[in-house]
């Protein structure tokens, strides 16, 4: 306990964020107009970046085994299309997705942390944690604690945060800060940094249960502390905009943003994710417009 | 200074101007310019294709009488603007005893239809004899998001009544008005506007027909096309478009100025049988009795 609280002196202060000047700098990148073959590049950058989700109270086993198949089979619509890169689901859904996905290069991303509220004590967390990676997830998004946060009570939002990834080991974790809730853009750097801190692989904003969820000002901010982070240790560490995106459009404003923050090096799966469920169809719709010059139907396209 | 009004397009219950930012000049029939319309482009055809298909569920699934009381409150709107149709039919070349009769003959065919909208599906819904033990039964529905060509050579009595049998019938509309006569169909949707039809169940373009048809005519979300008067070269190539998502393309070459230019079968065009087989239940040795 005593280490990790001379860890958390040590996070550099957070700086405070210009609120108009995100909003000024952030609708320059929403002007980009981005058409022909850099459109198609980019879309299938978007698809391969998106971490196929689905977080219901009514998820069943046939829904997470239909999710997992629509993950592997995206270039059922062309030739060439990559595969998303994960498949989002809850802890109870991970061995009905690992034997759906068998050995398919799609990783497996569980939440945790009792999702998407926090609300838990700790070792419940822990034990949801362990469960998800025992039944053979790939990856954990695990949620801070909001409540803890704005009170104040950082060491504790930091002691859970480096407990969690310690269970982790060597799976990535992904820290979802629910930016939603945390009001302010102030808060979400310090939130932010805590994460970076505490031992996050990816950064993530939210769960998509609140509005409003990823939106590019809360985005540029979560970027502008990796940045930051990377300037200053050298150590990089991923982005994943959550909830929210589902147009084409968007998505490709936000690879745009993270090319010209962060660079080339975060343009992959590895560093970058889209969490969405909608998102893979308007992008297959968008992309398949290019291909044929027509447009797309809903019709034509699956349902989920 | 006369300001010549810049007519705007109609999307989503909304009046934009075009995405392109284009216009063009209408001339009157001495060849003055009297109004700037919007010349609309494909990323336009796409915006109102989009809003007709969401406007399209809740509109389909109305009560058909109050579809019908929504038709006559268009005719009641279109009433009372009646000087302004006037004048636009009669600046753009038509006396005022034709454009007269024209607005009449609008407003009467557009009440004919209001009345339609709760009687049609009776005519082409049917109770099938089968020889089981089924209650079959099929019935009218409607296509989905129809595109209309506007009847080019009127102003306005063409494109009302192509427009009024599709919504009737419970469908939604991307209509491209006529090119060189396009003033009453924008007043129109002023009119469309204020009479509770829902935003999106009618969308109305204005500019040339050849760059946005075919557009319309690929878009694998329309489920229709209606064109008036069109030569066979381009019904051939609007077929040929069309074949990817097997659009139904009708043509219709009436002179719509005829006070037998409307019936039924306007609205049968654009409706789908859907036959439905139902087990008969026998119990206790009774016989069918639905």
């Amino acid at each position: 306990m005593k280490a990790q609280k001379s860890l958390f002196s040590e996070i550099p202060k957070s700086p405070t964020i210009d609120k108009v000047g995100v909003e000024e700098r952030v609708s320059r990148f929403q002007t980009r107009s981005i058409k022909g073959a850099t459109k198609m590049k980019g879309l299938s950058m978007v698809l391969s970046m998106i971490d196929l989700t689905t977080l219901e109270g009514k998820d069943t086993p046939n829904k997470v085994r239909q999710m997992c198949y629509k993950a592997q089979h995206l270039h059922n619509f062309q030739e060439g299309l990559p595969t998303v890169a994960a498949v989002c689901v809850y802890p109870s859904m991970v061995s009905v997705a690992r034997e759906a996905l068998k050995d398919s290069t799609i990783k497996i991303a569980s939440v945790s942390t009792a999702f998407p509220s926090g609300q838990a004590p700790f070792e419940v967390k822990k034990i949801d944690t362990q469960f998800a990676i025992d039944a053979g997830a790939d990856e954990i998004d695990m949620v801070i604690s909001r409540g803890k946060f704005l009170a104040g009570e950082y060491n504790f939002v930091f002691d859970e945060i480096a407990a969690i990834k310690e269970i982790c080991g060597t799976k990535r974790l992904k820290v979802i800060l629910e930016t939603g809730e945390l009001a302010t853009l102030d808060q979400v750097r310090r939130a932010s940094d805590i994460a970076i801190h505490a031992g996050a692989d990816f950064i993530k904003t939210s769960t998509g249960k609140i509005q409003p969820a990823a939106t590019m000002q809360v985005t540029y901010t979560m970027l502008m502390a990796i940045r930051d982070h990377f300037d200053r240790t050298g150590v990089m560490i991923g982005m994943k905009p959550a909830g929210g995106i589902s147009t084409s459009k968007l998505a490709l404003h936000n690879l745009v943003m993270v090319k010209e923050i962060l660079g080339e090096a975060w343009l992959t799966n590895e560093w970058f994710r889209f969490g969405a469920s909608s998102l893979a169809n308007d992008v297959l719709m968008q992309y398949m417009k290019q291909v044929t010059g027509k447009y797309q139907s809903a019709d034509y396209f699956t349902i989920d | 200074m006369n300001i010549l009004k810049t007519y705007k397009i109609y999307i989503n219950g909304q009046f934009p101007r075009t995405e392109s930012g284009r216009t063009y000049v209408v001339n009157d029939a001495e060849g003055n310019p009297i109004a700037n319309v919007c010349q609309s482009s494909k990323k336009d055809i796409r915006n109102a294709v989009q809003a007709a298909r969401k406007a399209f569920g809740s509109w389909s699934e109305r009560s058909a009488f109050n579809r019908g009381q929504i038709l006559y409150r268009i005719a009641e709107m279109l009433e009372g603007r009646k000087a302004q149709f006037l004048e636009e039919l009669t600046q753009q070349g038509q006396s005022l005893e034709t454009a007269k009769d024209e607005i009449q003959l609008c407003i009467d065919r557009i009440v004919y239809y209001a009345g339609w909208c709760d009687k049609y599906q009776q005519i082409l819904s049917s109770v099938n004899p089968v020889n089981s033990s089924h209650f079959n039964f099929s019935m009218a529905e409607p296509t989905g998001v129809v595109g209309i060509l506007a009847e080019q050579s009127t102003g306005l009595i063409g494109f009302v009544s192509q427009l009024m049998p599709v919504i009737a019938g419970g469908n939604s509309v991307v209509l491209i008005a006529s090119e060189q006569l396009p003033l009453c169909a924008i007043t129109f949707a002023e009119v469309l506007e204020t009479s509770d039809l829902p935003a999106g169940v009618v969308n109305i373009l204005t500019g040339s027909a050849d760059e946005m048809l075919p557009t319309l005519a690929e878009h694998m979300d329309v489920n229709a096309l209606f064109l008036s008067n069109v030569d066979a070269e381009m019904e051939k190539n609007t077929q040929l478009s069309a074949i990817d998502n097997l659009k139904r393309v009708i043509v219709k070459n009436d002179d719509w100025t005829k006070e037998d230019a409307q019936g039924i079968s306007y609205i049968s065009s654009f409706q789908e049988i859907k036959t439905t087989w139902h087990p008969i239940e026998q119990i206790g040795g009774a016989t069918s009795s639905y």
